[in-house]
């Protein structure tokens, strides 16, 4: 095949990759990977690259929409920021020592639990009082609604920090923005509005993907000729997905998505279960 | 209630800078890998498609600035996407800058450290102990 075939196949795939993200809320990096790995057979370690390249892409993207709206919560994506920062250099260290298949099993388990999670049931209660800590850190804050400004406050800081931690970790191992683990720890843990969880979400994996795109930028995983039509594609896909997300409300496709994902979840699972990467 | 009404400004008015700077960070990007990706395709695409299954790590070229700076003197249009490539990852970056300049602005004592503890592991993970 020549890289003009090539190019033309990754981006259209890129191109789809980016719109199933946008569309299940999963992000365009997470489907990178399984297109890169198993239709592309590519080695996982280019895949991860361009993964980090989308997510940055795609969220930062993202999140110049949401910032404008004021439903982001920047004071407390901040102080989340330094545990998934730390968490994602410790991850981008210790996927040296990571054998590849091992990579592309824990990858499968993260791609099932993050399609469980797009379609759990979404914490929509603001909560009245939080804990000392939210206070300390000024993590309480308020959003705009149809009904009005509502505040919130938060609480369990200790563990959802934790969690981010380790978002972080997974984050800077798999290339991936681990949105999943960053909603659980805010949502689920820390008891935050979904709609200021998943923005805020959103604009730390920027920055999170970015403290491990470093590492792997001087490590050799971005290769341009992957990069060129991974990055433009995805860009185009979360692009098309926006508009149509603002015109139907895509609950059935979500559903056919995730379950497609978790098929693919399992292959990558089955593959590096037979040392295939 | 003014104190609350000023923090809102300030607020407001960052929220609109980092957005915007955002937005400014991919186009940017998008644009350069664009360019080099079409010259790319113009030096290169008639070539068979290189062996991606191989990891050939930082033997393939352009993992530091150098690399990439002398490749782009050199006409190689690889540079010109990783140049794209370096700028999209430097916009997340950049925006830690942008909000710790709004918390200077707010005085905002706790958050200036946050932002700087956050700004700390970043320049870490480019510099530390990794070639550069």
């Amino acid at each position: 095949m020549s890289i003009l075939a090539f190019t033309l196949i990754l981006l259209a795939g890129a191109y789809l990759a980016g719109l199933v993200g946008s569309l299940t809320g999963l992000g365009g990096g997470v489907v990178v990977i399984p297109l890169l790995t198993l239709v592309f057979h590519i080695d996982i370690r280019y895949a991860i690259g361009a993964a980090l390249l989308a997510s940055i892409a795609t969220s930062s993207g993202a999140a110049s929409a949401y910032v404008k709206e004021g439903i982001t919560n920047i004071r407390l994506g901040m102080f989340l920021e330094i545990a998934t920062t730390i968490g994602a250099v410790i991850g981008a260290f210790i996927a040296v020592y990571t054998p590849t298949n091992t990579i592309a099993i824990l990858f499968g388990a993260i791609l099932l639990f993050s399609a469980a999670m797009t379609i759990r049931k979404k914490n929509q209660e603001a909560l009245a009082v939080g804990s000392k800590w939210s206070v300390k850190f000024k993590l309480n804050s308020s959003y705009p609604t149809k009904d009005g400004v509502v505040p919130y406050q938060l609480n369990h800081v200790g563990a959802g920090f934790s969690i981010m931690t380790l978002a972080g970790i997974m984050s800077g191992l798999l290339g991936i923005g681990s949105g999943a683990l960053k909603v659980l720890a805010m949502d689920t843990t820390m008891h935050i509005p979904f709609k200021v969880s998943t923005t805020t979400s959103n604009f730390m994996i920027g920055v999170t993907a970015a403290a491990s795109a470093v590492v792997y930028l001087q490590r050799g995983y971005m290769d341009p000729g992957i990069a060129f039509p991974v990055v433009l594609g995805v860009i185009g896909g979360a692009f098309t997905g926006a508009k149509l997300l603002a015109r139907i409300d895509p609950k059935l496709l979500r559903y056919l998505f995730c379950a497609a994902i978790s098929f693919v979840a399992i292959e990558m699972i089955y593959n590096g279960y037979h040392h295939q990467f | 209630m003014k104190r609350t009404s000023k923090r809102f400004l300030v607020d407001h008015d960052i929220e609109q800078i980092i957005g915007w700077q955002l937005r400014l960070g991919v186009i940017t990007a998008s644009v350069i890998v664009g360019i080099g990706g079409l010259l790319y395709l113009m030096q290169s695409g008639r070539q068979a498609r290189p062996p991606y299954h191989q990891f050939l790590g930082t033997a393939a070229g352009f993992t530091t600035l150098k690399e990439i700076l002398t490749g782009m003197q050199q006409g190689d249009a690889k540079a010109y996407v990783q140049l794209g490539v370096v700028i999209l990852i430097l916009t997340p970056i950049f925006r830690i800058a942008f909000s710790l300049v709004g918390f200077v602005l707010e005085k905002d004592r706790l958050y200036i450290c946050i932002t700087l503890i956050v700004l700390a592991v970043m320049m870490i993970s480019i510099f530390g102990g990794l070639k550069v």
